[in-house]
């Protein structure tokens, strides 16, 4: 295991696009939350809603990069035919598809890491003086949205391998994933019936892991933060466990 | 057999049906790889999937029906009135020396404010029945003096706010169908407002005041407001019968109704000429705000955003592939006019996306407008031009938006880039302008400059300057009108399939 470890983290410093996409990602992040906390109107009284939300809402972005980081360390291998090499290196395919996602967490973490405290550190700077209100780690519910929001960008990276893998085509997995996270909650907006909605809601693997991020009016939540992120994981896990099985089933 | 190629020497033009061979070549690759083919009925599918879906969880059975203006549109037409019936022609007077209207802070909390709209005159309405003809002049919370006939007619008169000091006098003149408003500050010196043409009046009219008081616009929200008006001066001529006053409010269970405020209820007293009325509610067209429960094209066409994966999907694969397998050295050494290859793939991969939304759209659109009625919901109504604008529109932007793919993917080179790019360009500043805390200046600023513009070909609903609201794109008021807002994604599809055809003459395939 340590050995299709070390290859694996062999393969994704050695390529440009990985660091570039896991730069990306942070600056994305840092971007969009900067330019959502600078546009919105403060009062005294406050930001009208939830600030620590609004500063890590540039996960929004994020995530789509970390879903072609982790759709092309599978993909493509597939579309350049290193995939027979890397299973002639080790057969057993657990193993070459667990050392990925090892791999993958970990720079994941350390990407969404920096994205998620720079996102903190800019909404921290650019929102009005809150005084006791201002964002802070020391706060409870910030730090639980602050460190949700790593997992679950860690959660998108596992659910976009295990679909890729699944799918072998990077065009195909990245649009699948892309419609997992943003077409669904739009879709789910047509529909009238409040309890339907709702529904759509728990179940959606951006909007219910999103909910880690809420920090006020938890109760008017359509599901509670840690079992929000609960849900995608749970899509993550899904899509790893067919993305196996299949690496296990399927000629390369 | 043998069969030799032999090199088109340098500088022939290839003949006349050169491009329509390529055009042809890019054709066959299409349509013989199933998977694109699929993606393609998938699109079409998916609109109409969504559409059904949108139509069938709707359930309103039983809710009061919509009210419905002379022309056709939803109205609110929901105020308190205090009339008697008026045979033939005539005429009334009246003045108005107060106008405060009250919004509530918290439960149960009212406070003075200003209802730009809140509106206290005379109104002449063919009868108490939800949406029918009237004329009214009125003096408003901070927009003067105005005559409005049939809900969306609005004419300014004499500016400048009612109070005791400085009161209006307000006239309406009835000659058969012809209404003419008058307005004075003295009572004896009065300025013709307008005049309406107010056609099926009939003989016998209501004539009498009325008090509105719309929701006011606060933050990111509207507060129902109560408004109170004093009248004085009351004068009649004409075919009067000479009856009571009766004061009651209009359109109570109407849907378009928001109601009183907690602590806020509508109400007349009549003491020698004064009256003081207090009402809630408007005499205006619906917008979107005073009817959410209505449905438009835009709802049922939501399933667009998914069809808008596999055409980025198919779009970005159309040239990714060729380098993946290889098969663009071969594409490029039978066509060496590389921009060529480019623009022939473009046409044909454009007119198939067209021609799949527009399936799709066009059974969308009738389908979800049956279901929906079926299940109590009011669609805003649309002109049949404008729902085949909505429906070219929409197979224009899923086209433009695969157009745009096929340039990323050609500068890309690699398709989960390609479709990230596209997909995240077009529908994250969709998402963030349907963010609560987004305010209406920054929402509007993404629905201008951002690719997700060409939304704006599927609004439906019309903004009217009597009636204050939230027109943002979340509640489907676009800054932009349809095609100009289609021009700005058709822009960046044009600026990246320039930019893709540099860079595919520049580099080595």
């Amino acid at each position: 295991m340590s050995l299709a470890l070390h290859a694996e983290w062999t393969k994704m410093r050695t390529v440009a696009s990985p660091l570039w996409l896991l730069l990306g990602t942070v600056a994305a992040t840092v971007a969009l939350g900067a330019g959502a906390t600078s546009v919105v109107n403060c009062t005294a009284n406050g930001c009208g809603g939830d600030t620590t939300k609004l500063s890590l809402m540039g996960v929004y972005l994020g995530q789509a990069l970390v879903a072609i980081l982790a759709v092309l360390i599978i993909s493509g291998e597939y579309s350049s035919g290193m995939i027979r090499t890397t299973l002639t290196a080790v057969p057993r395919r657990a193993t070459v598809f667990a050392a990925k996602a090892v791999t993958l967490t970990g720079v994941v973490a350390v990407a969404g890491t920096a994205a998620v405290l720079g996102s903190v550190l800019a909404g921290r700077l650019i929102l009005p003086d809150l005084g006791d209100r201002a964002l802070s780690l020391s706060d409870g519910p910030t730090l639980r949205a602050v460190f949700g929001t790593v997992l679950y960008l860690i959660l998108i990276g596992l659910l976009s391998l295990g679909v890729a893998t699944a799918v072998r085509d990077s065009a195909t997995s990245i649009g699948v994933v892309l419609g997992l996270l943003y077409i669904v909650p739009i879709i789910s907006q047509t529909i009238s019936d409040p309890d339907w909605q709702r529904l759509l809601e728990k179940i959606a693997p951006m909007s219910a892991g999103l909910a880690i991020q809420v920090t006020t009016d938890l109760d008017s939540l359509p599901i509670s933060p840690w079992a929000g992120l609960g849900v995608t994981a749970g899509w993550a896990a899904a899509a790893l466990l067919a993305g196996g099985l299949l690496l296990r089933r399927r000629d390369a | 057999m043998t069969a030799t190629m032999t090199p088109r020497p340098v500088g022939q033009r290839a003949g006349r049906d050169g491009f329509l061979q390529l055009v042809h070549a890019e054709w066959t690759k299409f349509r013989t790889v199933r998977s694109w083919v699929t993606g393609m009925a998938v699109t079409a599918l998916l609109v109409v999937l969504v559409a059904l879906l949108a139509g069938v969880s709707s359930d309103q059975k039983g809710s009061p029906p919509v009210p419905v203006g002379p022309g056709g549109e939803p109205v609110t037409d929901s105020y308190f009135l205090v009339h008697q019936p008026l045979a033939g022609d005539g005429s009334v007077t009246v003045s108005v020396s107060a106008l405060e209207s009250s919004i509530p802070k918290g439960p149960g909390d009212l406070r003075p404010g200003i209802v730009p709209w809140a509106k206290a005159g005379l109104i002449i309405k063919e009868s108490t029945r939800q949406g029918s003809s009237y004329a009214a002049i009125m003096a408003t919370g901070s927009h003067g003096v105005r005559m409005q006939d049939d809900y969306v007619n609005d004419t300014a008169g004499l500016p400048g706010q009612v109070s005791a000091e400085s009161p209006r006098w307000l006239r309406l003149d009835r000659s058969g169908d012809t209404i003419t408003g008058y307005a004075s500050t003295d009572g004896t010196k009065w300025t013709k407002v307008g005049t309406a043409q107010v056609s099926g009046l009939g003989s016998t009219v209501q004539v009498g005041l009325f008090v509105a008081s719309p929701p006011a616009v606060e933050g990111l929200g509207t507060a129902g407001s109560v408004s109170k008006a004093v009248f004085g001066d009351l004068r009649l001529q004409g075919g009067w019968t000479g009856g009571e006053w009766t004061g009651e409010q209009l359109g109570a269970d109407s849907p378009t109704f928001a109601g009183y405020p907690d602590n806020g209820s509508g109400s007349f007293t009549q003491s020698g000429g004064r009256f003081t009325v207090t009402g809630a509610g408007d005499i205006a067209p619906a917008v979107r705000e005073t009817l959410p429960t209505g449905g438009t094209l835009r709802d049922i066409l939501t399933g667009t955003f998914a069809a808008l994966i596999t055409v980025i999907v198919v779009g970005a694969l159309f040239i990714t592939t060729e380098y993946r397998n290889n098969m663009i050295h071969l594409t490029l050494a039978a066509s060496p006019r590389r921009s060529r290859v480019l623009v022939a793939k473009a046409i044909v991969l454009g007119a198939v996306t067209f021609v799949a939304g527009l399936a799709g759209a066009v059974l969308a659109v009738p389908l979800g407008e049956r279901l929906a009625r079926a299940n109590g919901v009011y669609i805003f109504p649309v002109a049949s031009s404008t729902e085949l604008r909505v429906a070219l529109g929409t197979a224009a932007l899923l086209a433009t938006a695969s157009i745009l793919a096929l340039s990323v993917g050609t500068i890309f080179r690699h398709s989960a880039g390609a479709v990230t790019t596209v997909l995240v360009a077009i529908v994250l500043p969709y998402i963030l302008t349907a963010i609560p805390f987004m305010p209406a200046s920054v929402a509007n600023w993404l629905a201008k400059v951002t690719p997700a513009a060409a939304f704006a070909v599927q609004q439906t609903l019309v903004r009217y300057d009597q009636v204050a609201s939230h027109y943002t794109p979340y509640n489907g008021y676009y800054p932009l009108p349809p095609w100009a807002g289609f021009a700005v994604l058709a822009g960046y599809a044009v600026a990246s399939l320039a930019v893709a055809a540099v860079l595919l003459n520049r580099r080595d395939a």
